[in-house]
């Protein structure tokens, strides 16, 4: 108690009190009253009263001239006409292995037509046996009319390519995998996604609104840091986290950086950490794997540990739409959940029956087409390595592959050089294209895409035109 | 007004007596319209069309109220699918029935289920029941009449097999209003030309090395329709919307979208990032109470001004039938400063004298229109969508679009049949065909609302809404339609409202009269049995009566 209280002051205190209230029995009637009530009006003002809050009541006039007064902003902001999104190269006639810009012939380095199908006389007749047949446009969506046989084909096929139980096509490469990923991860979700993964992905992990977490592109350690974290929350909400569903997303070929996902560590850990895996295998359809299904007959796993595997027909199987594959199961759900599948129209039959076609070419020649692809794709691998001056990122057995200059060269303005001095030694190769609000934007590159019926002199040819463009421009 | 409903009653006494003369679509060619040809000429093609002049006659729609004792058997038919679906799972569960339907590969090893069991209750006891009814597989070119494949189900819809055999029926559901998908004739012999030209497909996005003559092509012929300075074309319908709205809108921005909007707007709307609100259906007090508010209050909590707003609109509703207030909106637009954006999915080549859309069938003006956007799918018998505007929007959505940057470009034959269409439509071919939709969708729906159905929408609309209201006289008049040979799309919840499952029609220029009367007779003998006669506005009566 420390204070220093002596016994004076106590009585001091005392007394002042007793004075107090004996000025109480003194006062008059009116006083007391009065202080009685202010006593009480301030307790009520503290415990009773809530503030208002001050309402702005507008006159009509107020009104209109704020209606009058507000501007909005142009619609769109003014565009630079030096972007390069308007200034692109017209093709004339079929883009298969050379391609006609203004009346000249080019090697093309650039489309995603690795197995050399576009333009491919088989393909082009059934193609025009199917206009022969249903007209153009399927006009209608698939629960509607718009279902034709020949897709019904094309989805038993594919199932039957892939070995697995059903597959599901739709009309549009980029929806595909937007729509399959909100069909199946809602808002209380979490996805775990690869940061390299594609723009499409990307917009899908959007549109599904669940947790999202990014690990470093191809790191199988930040992964299990991540999915390690997580089961440490889990431990805590253990009821909830029964019923929050977990996602993989990965690529098997990544677009962007041209690396194979190290598949068997991810699917030892699924099995351990309890998540699903959906794997986009755009670019390995038909390049990867000794009989062109993907990453996991390249690393012979089993694919029924894969829950879902998307991919494209525009790429490899030189038509337009994608699919998804997996078991019964997990791939009906799409038929009443996927918006772009149940809300659009569907998938041409003309470019159906092209891809199954191509399907039946790939099957057809079951290894020698593969083999040829991964070899020179080795082979190409080998020659860029050669020219110095160049990074070349992507794995060696990839068709596509991504070419940076040396760190502080890389710029876009450097690479635009080299492709229009390439065009001008009639190669056609392309900078890859990304819109600025990519998740993580790679730097920017050249995407050089090979073709399977690519001679060795050409690819001679290419590297020696690289070369040269690389002294023309660091000079 | 009275000189042009006689001169419409002498087309339609005409054209009674010009049936038996029409071609028989059983060999499917081309469409020819031999009669129409001289009637046209004759009065100088300005019959029925030219005579809507004023807004009034355009907009007048129709949307009878449910009737009560309707909405309480509606209500009761759900409940009851309800109890019977509580009572089948309780069966499956209890193992006294055996579980149908494809099973989790990874169940016994404790991951979280894919699917919530109560999202799944409406799949196994109530869509399973009646999938029949939906996904029909087609072999033939969707035209007027089309040829089904015959499947039959042994276990209640689980699975199907399929008997080899087809089914020819008149076909009321593709959307084929303008009668091109054809597989003969000018379209067809250019798409598979240009196959042999440019082959199938591209495989690369237009940004890179994807662009071909044909787009620039296609581009500059559909802005020179569509009277604009400017347009871009995309593979997907679904993906214009959706991958555009987000390049237009973003956060700071309001959307007022219509209540009846299409899920791919909904999904464009969500990516954008934008704040969005809706107005009810067509009700353009609404709009101007919510314009006048967003303006004067701002953001909700922090009142700063909307840095922009943009309204969104259909042409035509694909559910409602109703065709949006297109002078009235434009009216609204210019008050408030805010920007349109119309979807003309299903009205591009279906209305307006010339098959330029809603701005064709308004008469208004191309430029007060800021987006237009529709798709080639329904009128133009192909694929992909379109945006067309000044050339600054475009230039824009050039740059920034998603579809543009990162999906393929669209192939030879799908430009081709749109270009060949395109050019058809501005000729007398063209004329011919939007003549004959307007008439066909004026009688079909004259016919039907004389007879006391429920019909929803604008009387010009080519899209027939026609109410049921209970699930299963959905399912029975589907199936019944069927069985005598026309082919139609039924559509209950969720597509509708729980109380509004409809028979939608989808009227087409290649539709003979002689079609269009089998379909009448059918109808009218189906809703006779299953008493579909609702309507209180108007009086039943049969066909013969009519």
């Amino acid at each position: 108690m420390g204070s220093s209280m002596t016994r004076g002051d106590i009585e001091n205190l005392a007394t002042d009190f007793y004075g107090l209230l004996e000025s109480f029995k003194h006062a008059p009637l009116y006083h007391i009253s009065f202080e009685i009530f202010l006593v009480l009006a301030v307790i009520w003002l503290v415990v009773f009263r809530k503030p208002r809050p001050i309402e702005k009541k507008l006159t009509e006039k107020e009104k209109q001239d704020l209606i009058d007064e507000w501007q909005p902003e142009p619609l769109v902001p003014s565009v630079d006409p030096n972007h390069p999104a308007l200034n692109v190269r017209v093709l004339d006639g079929i883009v298969g292995k050379t391609v006609e810009i203004d009346g000249k012939k080019s090697l093309n380095f650039a489309t995603f037509n690795f197995l050399n199908f576009v333009g491919n006389q088989r393909i082009a007749d059934k193609a025009i046996q199917a206009v022969q047949k249903y007209g153009v446009g399927s006009c209608g969506p698939r629960g509607f009319y718009g279902t034709i046989d020949i897709h019904l084909e094309l989805e038993e096929r594919l199932a039957r390519f892939f070995q697995c139980e059903e597959g599901i096509i739709y009309s549009y490469g980029f929806s595909t995998i937007a729509s399959i990923i909100p069909a199946y991860s809602k808002r209380n979700d979490i996805l775990f996604v690869d940061e390299g993964v594609h723009y499409a992905i990307q917009k899908g992990v959007e549109a599904s609104r669940s947790h999202v977490k990014w690990f470093r592109h191809n790191d199988i350690n930040d992964l299990e840091r991540l999915l390690a974290e997580q089961e440490v929350l889990d431990k805590k909400i253990p009821k909830k986290a029964r019923s929050i569903r977990r996602f993989l997303i990965i690529e098997g070929l990544y677009v962007n950086y041209g690396d194979i996902c190290p598949l068997p560590r991810m699917v030892e850990l699924k099995y351990k950490y309890k998540y699903r895996i959906f794997m986009d295998e755009s670019v390995s359809f038909g390049t990867i794997g000794q009989a062109g299904r993907g990453v996991t007959e390249y690393y012979s796993i089993d694919r029924q540990k894969i829950d879902l595997i998307s991919s494209t027909l525009e790429y490899a199987a030189g038509s337009i739409g994608g699919f998804a594959v997996g078991s019964s199961f997990v791939v009906d759900h799409q038929r009443l959940s996927a918006q772009g599948y149940c809300f659009s129209a569907s998938l041409p039959p003309l470019l159906a029956a092209a891809a199954i076609e191509a399907l039946n070419i790939m099957e057809e020649d079951n290894t020698l087409l593969f083999e040829t692809i991964m070899e020179k794709s080795k082979r190409l691998h080998k020659k860029l390595l050669s020219i110095k001056g160049y990074i070349i990122s992507g794995d060696e057995i990839s068709p596509l592959k991504h070419i940076r200059l040396t760190h502080a060269f890389n710029t876009i303005g450097r690479l635009e050089e080299i492709v229009q001095f390439a065009q001008t030694r009639d190669i056609t190769i392309t900078v890859a294209r990304y819109l600025n609000d990519e998740h993580l934007l790679p730097e920017p590159s050249i995407r050089l895409i090979l073709n399977v019926e690519m001679t060795d002199e050409e690819l001679e040819f290419l590297c020696a035109v690289l070369q040269e463009a690389l002294v023309k421009v660091t000079t | 007004m009275v000189a042009s409903s006689l001169q419409a009653g002498h087309v339609t006494t005409v054209h009674r007596h010009l049936t038996s003369k029409f071609h028989s679509n059983e060999e499917m060619g081309q469409t020819v319209f031999p009669l129409i040809d001289e009637n046209l000429k004759k009065n100088n093609y300005k019959i029925g069309i030219e005579n809507n002049n004023d807004d009034e006659n355009l907009q007048r729609e129709e949307f009878e109220e449910t009737p009560l004792y309707a909405a309480i058997l509606t209500y009761l038919s759900y409940a009851i699918l309800c109890l019977f679906g509580w009572l089948r799972d309780f069966l499956r569960q209890s193992h006294i029935e055996t579980k149908r339907g494809a099973v989790d590969p990874n169940a016994s090893l404790a991951f979280v289920p894919l699917y919530q069991s109560y999202e799944s209750f409406y799949t196994r006891n109530m869509y399973t029941r009646v999938r029949d009814i939906f996904n029909r597989p087609i072999a033939s070119v969707p035209g007027a009449q089309f040829e089904l494949t015959e499947r039959v189900s042994d276990d209640y819809n689980w699975t199907y097999r399929y008997t080899g055999k087809t089914i020819s029926a008149i076909n009321l559901g593709s959307y084929n209003y303008l009668g091109f998908a054809e597989k003969t004739g000018p379209c067809a012999t250019n798409a598979i030309n240009s196959i042999k030209t440019f082959g199938v497909a591209n495989c690369n996005t237009r940004t890179e090395i994807g662009t071909q003559r044909y787009h620039v092509e296609l581009e500059q012929l559909l802005a020179d329709f569509l009277h604009v300075e400017s347009s871009i074309a995309f593979g997907m319908g679904f993906a214009t919307n959706s991958l555009n709205l987000p390049v237009l809108a973003s956060k700071g921005d309001l959307i007022l979208s219509d209540e009846m909007n299409h899920v791919s707007l909904i999904l464009g709307i969500r990516l954008s990032g934008a704040s969005y609100q809706t107005f009810a259906h067509n009700d353009m007090k609404d709009l101007e109470k919510k314009l006048r508010a967003a303006i004067v209050h701002g953001h909700p909590r922090t009142n700063r001004p909307w840095k922009k707003i943009i309204i969104v609109v259909e042409g035509i509703y694909s559910m409602e039938g109703s065709i949006c207030r297109l002078p009235e909106l434009i009216e609204l637009k210019k008050k408030y400063k805010a920007y349109l954006y119309m979807d003309e999915a299903h009205s591009i080549g279906a209305m307006g004298k010339h098959g330029r859309g809603i701005v064709d069938y308004f008469g208004a003006d191309t430029n007060d229109v800021d987006i237009l956007m529709g798709t080639f799918t329904k009128s133009f018998a192909s694929a992909g969508g379109y945006i067309a505007g000044k050339k600054s929007l475009i230039d824009y959505i050039r740059m920034n679009s998603h579809a543009n940057t990162y999906a393929s470009s669209m192939p030879a034959p799908v430009v081709q049949q749109i270009i060949s269409s395109l050019r058809l439509l501005q000729g007398p071919e063209g004329k011919k065909r939007i003549y004959q939709l307007a008439d066909n969708t004026r009688y079909f729906r004259q016919k039907l609302v004389d007879m006391g159905f429920i019909v929803y929408g604008n009387k010009n609309s080519p899209v027939v809404p026609m109410l049921i209201y209970m699930p299963a006289r959905v399912t029975r008049f589907n199936r019944e339609m069927l069985r005598r040979g026309i082919a139609v799309v039924t559509v209950g919840f969720p597509a509708t409202k729980l109380l509004d499952a409809r028979v939608r029609f989808c009227i087409s220029a290649a539709h003979t009269r002689q079609m269009l009367d089998n379909a009448l007779i059918s109808i009218d003998e189906v809703g006779t049995e299953i008493s579909l006669r609702y309507s209180t506005r108007h009086k039943s009566r049969r066909l013969r009566e009519l």
